[in-house]
C-alpha cells in the first residue's frame, strides 16, 4: 500500500484546542495513519493511504465544525470569500465579547472597583481579542517596518502597562477601561469597514456571477446538456428562448432577438440572424436557434471584461501619488510626534497628561483612511462604468478624462452609423463595374456598393490586378479594361452639389477620364446632436475628424452642430492630429483608429469595434451608445470628487486631530471613536457613487 | 531629575525611531528568473532586480494573519492578488521598460519595488 503526505490549509480555528480537535478527527477517518495539525499556519498535514480521497478529509474536518480548503477545490476569488466570511464572523465574535467586557469595565472604573478585578477583566480584551494587533507589530518590527497595528498595540499596551504598575505601586492611575474600549472599538471599526468595503467589489461579483454554468450541445444530432467548462471552439450548441448565451459564438441557424444589456448595456434587443455574433451570458429572447462556439474560457467577451475591470481596479490613480508618499513615512512620524508629546508634558510637569496624550496621538492618527481613499473609489468607479457598457482600462483613464477640455470624434462609424447607402448613381454599367471592383471589399463604402449592385440584381464580373490606394481608392482590371475607382480628383457642377448635400461621392475613371460617379450618405448616430451640445455647455471644445473632403464633411458637421472640422485626414494622419492638441480626447473605432486613440490622453473606442482599438483605448464603450461619451466624462468627474473629498478628509483629520491629541484636547477613548469613523466615512463616501445619476 | 532623564531618554528614543524605520538598507536581490518573496511584517526581500524583458515568476507567501498584508498590489502591472495564509501565490511580469516599479500591500503600508536593468 502507498502512502502518501497531504498539506492543506484549515479555515475557522480560534484556538490552540481548535487543532487537537482536527487532529483526532482527521486520525478517526479510515486510512489516516497520522495526522498533525498546526494552528499557527492554519495547515494539517496527514499521511494517508491511497484509498483517502481529498472528499472523506474535508468530511472529517467538516463534522467537527472546521473547513479544510484543497487547492483544486475553488479558484482564488471564491476561495477569498470563503476565508472573508470566516475572518469576519472570527472578528464579530471578538467584537461582541469585547463590547461586553468594556462596558463592564467602563462602569467598574467610573465605580472604583477593584484594580485587580478590572486588570481580569481586561486581560481577554488585551490579549485575546487584541492579539493581533501584537502579531502584526511582532512581524513588521523583525522587517523595520510600522503599521496601523504598531499604533493600536502600542497605544493599548502603554494604557494596560501603566495601569499594571500602578496596581504595583509604582505609578498612578488606573486606564484599564481606556485599553478595553480602544480596542473594541477598533475592533468595531475593522468589522464595519470590512462590510463595507466588501461591497465595493459587487460590480466584478455580478459580472462573474452572469456566466452560464450549462451549454447544450448538439452531438451526433443528439441534444446534451454539458458543463459550461466541456465545450471547445467548434462545438454546436443550442439555445431556446428565455436562456443565456453559454458562451461566444456566430449563429448558423434560425433567428432570435437577443438581450445584451447585462454585458454591453445596450438596452433594445439586438436581432440575431444566421450570421451575426453572439456574446456569452446575454439573454435569448424569442426564437431558438443553433450557434458556432467560437471563443470559450478567458477568450470570451465576458471574461474579457472581468479581467480588464478588475486590472482596472489594480491600477493606480496619479492622484495618489502624495498619499503614497505620506504614507510611507506617516507611522515612524507619528511614533516620533508621540515621544514629542509625551516629553513636553513631562516637562511641563504634567506626567499622568503626558502618559494620556502620549495615548492620545497614538490612537488617533489613522493611516488607513488615506490608504483607502484612492483604491475604493477606483474600485466602485470603475464597477459602475462596466455595468452601464463604459469599460475603463486603468485608473489613469478614469481620472484623466475629467480634465479634457477638446474632444475629438472619428465621423465614419462614430458619429455616422458607419453604414452608408448608395444613394445617387451614374447608371447600372457603372454600378456593375464599381461592384465587381469592390468584391470582397470590406471598407463601408464598397459594402454599400455591392449592397445596392445585389438589390438591383446586377451581374458582377471578375477583377484581376486588384491594387488598394491607401486614403485614395482602389483601381483594377475588369473585363480586360483598368478601372480606378476613389475619390475625385476634379469636380464638376454635379459632384459639388451632392457633396454639399453631405454626401461622398467616388468615381469611376478609365484611363484618364472620368465615366461615372456614385453617391454614397451615411446615417447620422441616435443622440449625436444630444452629446455635441452638451458637451459644449460643459466648455469642451468638440472637433470631427474624417477622410471626407471638406464639403462633405462639413454638409455632416453643420447637420450635428459641430462647428470644428478636419477634412481630408488620411488615416495615417489622424494619430498627428489629435498631438496638436493638449488634454484631448479621441472617440473612434476601427483599427486605423487605434494609434489615434493611443495619442489622445484619453482614447475612447466606440462598441464592440476591433481588439486592436479596445486595446489602444483608455475607455471602451461597450454599448455603442454615443451618449455613453458623456457618462463616461460625468462618472469621472464624480469619481475624481470622492477621491478629492476623501484625501481632503483624510488628510485633514490627520492634520487637525493629532495636534489635538497633543495639546491634550482629546480623550483616548474617543480618539478610537475618531479613528474608527474615519476609516468607514472613506469606504461609505465611495460606496455613494454607486447611487450616482449618470 | 526626572524631567532630565525623560528628555535624554526621549531624544534617544525619537533618533532610535527614525534610525530603526528610515535608517533601513535592504540590498536588492537578484531574481534569475523567478524568486520567492515572504510576506511577513513586511516583503523580504523588498527590493528585487529583475531584467527587462524576461519573464520573471515572483511567489508570493504569506506568513502573517494580518489582513494589512492580504493583498498585494503592483499598479504598473495592473496586478492584485489575494494572498491567502501559508499559500503559494505565484505571479509573472515581463517589464519592457527599465526602472523601479514599486509594489505594496492593499492598503498601502508596506512596500516594495522591482528594480528592472
Amino acid at each position: 500500500m502507498k502512502i502518501t503526505k497531504k498539506t492543506f490549509p484549515i479555515v475557522g480555528m480560534h484556538c490552540a484546542s481548535c487543532s487537537k480537535l482536527i487532529e483526532r478527527g482527521l486520525q478517526k477517518t479510515p486510512g489516516v495513519i497520522s495526522s498533525n495539525v498546526n494552528y499557527g499556519s492554519e495547515q494539517a498535514t496527514v499521511e494517508i493511504d491511497n484509498n483517502v480521497t481529498e472528499e472523506d478529509l474535508g468530511k472529517a474536518v467538516e463534522q467537527i465544525g472546521y473547513k479544510a480548503v484543497f487547492e483544486k477545490e475553488k479558484p482564488a476569488n471564491e476561495l477569498k470569500e470563503e476565508i472573508k466570511k470566516v475572518e469576519l464572523k472570527k472578528l464579530k465574535l471578538k467584537v461582541i465579547v469585547s463590547s461586553v467586557l468594556s462596558i463592564i469595565i467602563l462602569i467598574g472604573s467610573f465605580s472604583g472597583w477593584n484594580p485587580v478585578l478590572l486588570l481580569l477583566l481586561t486581560l481577554p480584551v488585551q490579549f485575546w481579542a487584541g492579539w493581533e494587533f501584537y502579531l502584526a507589530t511582532w512581524s513588521g518590527l523583525r522587517n523595520r517596518a510600522a503599521s496601523m497595528d504598531t499604533l493600536i498595540a502600542l497605544g493599548t499596551s502603554a494604557a494596560f502597562g501603566y495601569s499594571v504598575s500602578s496596581i504595583l505601586g509604582i505609578t498612578e492611575g488606573v486606564y484599564f477601561d481606556t485599553a478595553a474600549v480602544i480596542i473594541t472599538l477598533i475592533l468595531l471599526g475593522r468589522f464595519l469597514e470590512a462590510r463595507a468595503k466588501a461591497h465595493t467589489g459587487d460590480a466584478i461579483k455580478k459580472l462573474v456571477g452572469l456566466a452560464p454554468k450549462t451549454a447544450r450541445i448538439i452531438k451526433n444530432g443528439k441534444e446534451i446538456d454539458i458543463s459550461i467548462e466541456k465545450v471547445v471552439v467548434g462545438d454546436k450548441l443550442r439555445v431556446r428562448p428565455g436562456e443565456k448565451i453559454p458562451v461566444d459564438g456566430v449563429v448558423v441557424e434560425g433567428f432570435s432577438s437577443i438581450d445584451e444589456s447585462m454585458v454591453t448595456g445596450e438596452s433594445i434587443p439586438v436581432d440575431k440572424l444566421v450570421g451575426s455574433s453572439v456574446i456569452g451570458a446575454t439573454i435569448n429572447k424569442q426564437g431558438s436557434f443553433i450557434y458556432k462556439v467560437t471563443k470559450v474560457g478567458k477568450n470570451t467577451l465576458l471574461s474579457q471584461i472581468i479581467e480588464m475591470v478588475s486590472q482596472a481596479q489594480s491600477s493606480r490613480a496619479p492622484i495618489q501619488r502624495l498619499a503614497d508618499l505620506v504614507s510611507s513615512y506617516f507611522v515612524p512620524v507619528v511614533l516620533i510626534l508621540a515621544v514629542i508629546t509625551f516629553m513636553a508634558w513631562y516637562i511641563a510637569g504634567f506626567p499622568t497628561a503626558a502618559f494620556t496624550n502620549l495615548v492620545a496621538v497614538l490612537i488617533i492618527a489613522c493611516p488607513c483612511a488615506m490608504g483607502l481613499a484612492t483604491p475604493t473609489a477606483i474600485i466602485v468607479g470603475t464597477g459602475i462604468g462596466a455595468e452601464r457598457g463604459v469599460l475603463i482600462k486603468d485608473a489613469q483613464s478614469l481620472e484623466t478624462a475629467h480634465k479634457i477640455k477638446t474632444i475629438i470624434f472619428d465621423k465614419t462609424g462614430t458619429l455616422t452609423k458607419g453604414k452608408p447607402v448608395v444613394t445617387d448613381f451614374s447608371d447600372n454599367s457603372i454600378l456593375s463595374i464599381a461592384a465587381s471592383l469592390e468584391i470582397g471589399s470590406e471598407h463601408s463604402l464598397g459594402e454599400a456598393i455591392l449592397e445596392r449592385a445585389k438589390e438591383l440584381k446586377l451581374k458582377l464580373k471578375k477583377t484581376t490586378n486588384f491594387r488598394s490606394i491607401s486614403g485614395k481608392g482602389i483601381e483594377g482590371k475588369v473585363g480586360g479594361k483598368m478601372y480606378f475607382l476613389g475619390k475625385p480628383d476634379k469636380r464638376n457642377s454635379e459632384i459639388e452639389n451632392l457633396e454639399k448635400e453631405g454626401k461622398t461621392v467616388v468615381v469611376l475613371v478609365s484611363g484618364i477620364k472620368q465615366i461615372g460617379i456614385i453617391a454614397i450618405a451615411d446615417t447620422l448616430k441616435e443622440g449625436v446632436g444630444e452629446v455635441v451640445s452638451s458637451l459644449g455647455k460643459r466648455g469642451i471644445e468638440v472637433w470631427m475628424v474624417t477622410g471626407d473632403n471638406e464639403n462633405a464633411a462639413r454638409a455632416i458637421s453643420k447637420k450635428i452642430g459641430i462647428k470644428n472640422v478636419m477634412a481630408g485626414v488620411l488615416p495615417g494622419q489622424k494619430a498627428e492630429k489629435v498631438k496638436e492638441f493638449q488634454n484631448v480626447a479621441f472617440v473612434g473605432d476601427g483599427v486605423n483608429d487605434a494609434p489615434a486613440l493611443a495619442s489622445a490622453d484619453v482614447g475612447i473606442a466606440m462598441g464592440t469595434g476591433t481588439d486592436v482599438a479596445i486595446e489602444s483605448a483608455g475607455i471602451t464603450l461597450l454599448n455603442k451608445d454615443i451618449r455613453s461619451v458623456l457618462t463616461a466624462i460625468t462618472l469621472s468627474k464624480k469619481t475624481l470628487s470622492v477621491i478629492k473629498q476623501n484625501l481632503f478628509w483624510a488628510f485633514g483629520y490627520n492634520v487637525v486631530l493629532i495636534p489635538v491629541a497633543a495639546m491634550g484636547y482629546l480623550n483616548p477613548m474617543l480618539g478610537a471613536f475618531a479613528m474608527s469613523a474615519s476609516s468607514i466615512s472613506v469606504v461609505l463616501n465611495s460606496l455613494r457613487l454607486k447611487k450616482i445619476k449618470l | 531629575m526626572d524631567k532630565i532623564i525623560v528628555s535624554f531618554l526621549g531624544v534617544g528614543l525619537i533618533g532610535f525611531i527614525a534610525w530603526f524605520f528610515f535608517g533601513k538598507k535592504d540590498d536588492a536581490v537578484e531574481a534569475t528568473d523567478s524568486i520567492e518573496v515572504l510576506v511577513d511584517g513586511g516583503y523580504k526581500p523588498e527590493n528585487i532586480k529583475i531584467k527587462k524583458g524576461v519573464a520573471t515568476k515572483i511567489t508570493f507567501l504569506r506568513k502573517t494573519p494580518s489582513s494589512c498584508l492580504e493583498e498585494v498590489v503592483i499598479p504598473d502591472f495592473k496586478i492584485k492578488k489575494y494572498l491567502p495564509l501559508n499559500k503559494k501565490i505565484e505571479i509573472e511580469i515581463k517589464p519592457e521598460k527599465s526602472g523601479e516599479f514599486p509594489f505594496s500591500c492593499g492598503m498601502n503600508m508596506f512596500h516594495g519595488k522591482f528594480i528592472v536593468s
